[in-house]
């Protein structure tokens, strides 16, 4: 089995050679990352095999910060560092508190799945 | 194996420079650095880098024998039938001991 | 990240952090006019960094300083390395023979990885990828371009190396050959790009400017003077 991440070979379109700066959020999970990284918390291994594991439609799907952010969200849980429920209720404050100040700009899908705040 | 034991060393390397060599042509389950596109292929030992902490086991969280990496360069002709670009290009691909067998 | 219209890459998701600039360098492609949050994912690494913030997991400080430290490595670093192995034999035979020593000596310490350097030369031009995932030499190039990690040059260069290049405007003649080396273990790769012609009388910082990202990821020479 190939997994969504063995692309070596495939069959695919011109190389957009353009560069884009990380935005603000890219270099935030960047460092997140890394510092977890540095304490051990887990290694660069642990990471390649948690982003192949969100499967073919994923992969293909996310941008590469958003392969990473959700695969952090997944190591956490499994290592007993959060919960999926307090995860859940942070995403939906956040998005509340985001409304409020006018910097949510979300997409009807995308704020699907972003739940709604606590009351 | 447990998350806490250190990793013992690898044993002796099976390869050397010059040696020809397959890529095991398997496909199991799990994480794996070994390339589909090398898997089945016959290259040429180029380099012998020593032993590494092996992904297969890290990437679970378990640290296990090290393993041997080796530098392995293949002719594009023998991975990609149809290659266009000279016959001389070659891709060099890092490779573990434990997906290699003489050729 | 280039490679999907669907994705958002010019998104600043600010939140209730302010402690950032946003001196973004969007040569290429202008920012967006706005800094609103656009993807549920955005929020979600808030929620992320915030719960592991409370939880003592990791800190403000330490998440800061990591971003920084990122932001300072550019490749420049690279550029010196190239620059010295051109102008100093003693280097380059330390760089051929324990990479990781030489260019811990200019400053440059890669402890986690083993770093090999790969010389073009007339016969042999060498381009590196790592067609799983992202590997990429951090500590003499920063963070990879957006088209390192892209699947089409993942996915092409292995296969189709010299149709790629003439994408990237380097056309490798027929009689040199092109080796891709794809890293798929802990080691990392630094190509040496030919010293141009022309440039005898330059000093080993003006050389360092001629010497691009690109032309040590293998996709292009180094820079005319």
């Amino acid at each position: 089995m190939r997994g969504p991440h063995d692309v070596g070979g495939l069959e695919e379109g011109p190389v957009d050679t353009t560069t884009h700066e990380l935005a603000f959020w890219e270099k935030q999970i960047d460092g997140l990352r890394g510092v977890i990284g540095a304490k051990g918390i887990v290694v660069s291994h642990e990471n390649r095999r948690a982003v192949e594991q969100l499967g073919h439609d994923a992969y293909e799907r996310l941008a590469y910060y958003e392969r990473w952010t959700a695969t952090l969200q997944r190591q956490m849980i499994e290592k007993g560092y959060l919960t999926q429920d307090e995860i859940d209720a942070r995403v939906a404050q956040v998005r509340q508190r985001l409304a409020e100040t006018g910097e949510l700009e979300l997409s009807p899908e995308e704020d699907a799945k972003c739940g709604k705040a606590p009351t | 194996m447990t998350r806490d034991q250190a990793a013992p060393e690898a044993g002796p390397e099976r390869f050397r420079e010059g040696d020809r060599v397959r890529v095991r042509d398997d496909y199991p389950n799990g994480h794996f650095r070994t390339p589909v596109y090398a898997r089945g292929k016959v290259g040429i030992v180029t380099r012998r880098f020593g032993a590494f902490g092996n992904p297969e086991t890290l990437a679970y969280g378990l640290k296990g024998p090290k393993k041997h990496v080796y530098e392995v360069r293949f002719r594009q002709a023998d991975i990609w039938p149809d290659y266009k670009g000279s016959p001389r290009d070659s891709v060099d691909i890092d490779l573990m001991d434990n997906w290699l067998e003489k050729a | 990240m280039t490679q999907d219209p669907r994705n958002h890459p010019h998104d600043h998701a600010h939140a209730h952090d302010h402690d950032h600039d946003h001196a973004h360098d969007h040569a290429h492609s202008p920012p967006q006019p706005d800094d609103k949050v656009h993807s549920y994912y955005q929020i979600l690494g808030v929620a992320l960094k915030e719960l592991l913030i409370e939880k003592g997991v990791v800190s403000a400080q330490e998440v800061r300083a990591a971003i920084e430290a990122r932001d300072m490595i550019t490749p420049a670093n690279g550029a010196k390395v190239v620059a010295r192995a051109w102008v100093d034999p003693a280097f380059r035979a330390k760089l051929r023979a324990d990479a990781n020593a030489a260019v811990a000596e200019l400053g440059f310490p890669m402890p986690t990885t083993r770093l090999v350097a790969l010389e073009n030369d007339e016969t042999t031009h060498h381009v590196v990828v790592c067609t799983l995932c992202s590997c990429y030499p951090r500590e003499l190039l920063g963070l990879p371009p957006s088209w390192y990690k892209s699947r089409a040059y993942r996915a092409r260069i292995v296969r189709e190396p010299r149709a790629v290049l003439a994408e990237f405007g380097a056309d490798v003649p027929e009689e040199v050959e092109v080796r891709v080396h794809d890293s798929t273990a802990d080691l990392r790769y630094l190509v040496v790009p030919r010293r141009p012609e022309g440039t005898g009388a330059l000093d080993e910082a003006a050389l360092a400017a001629l010497v691009t990202r690109d032309a040590m990821i293998g996709v292009a020479p180094a820079r005319a003077p």
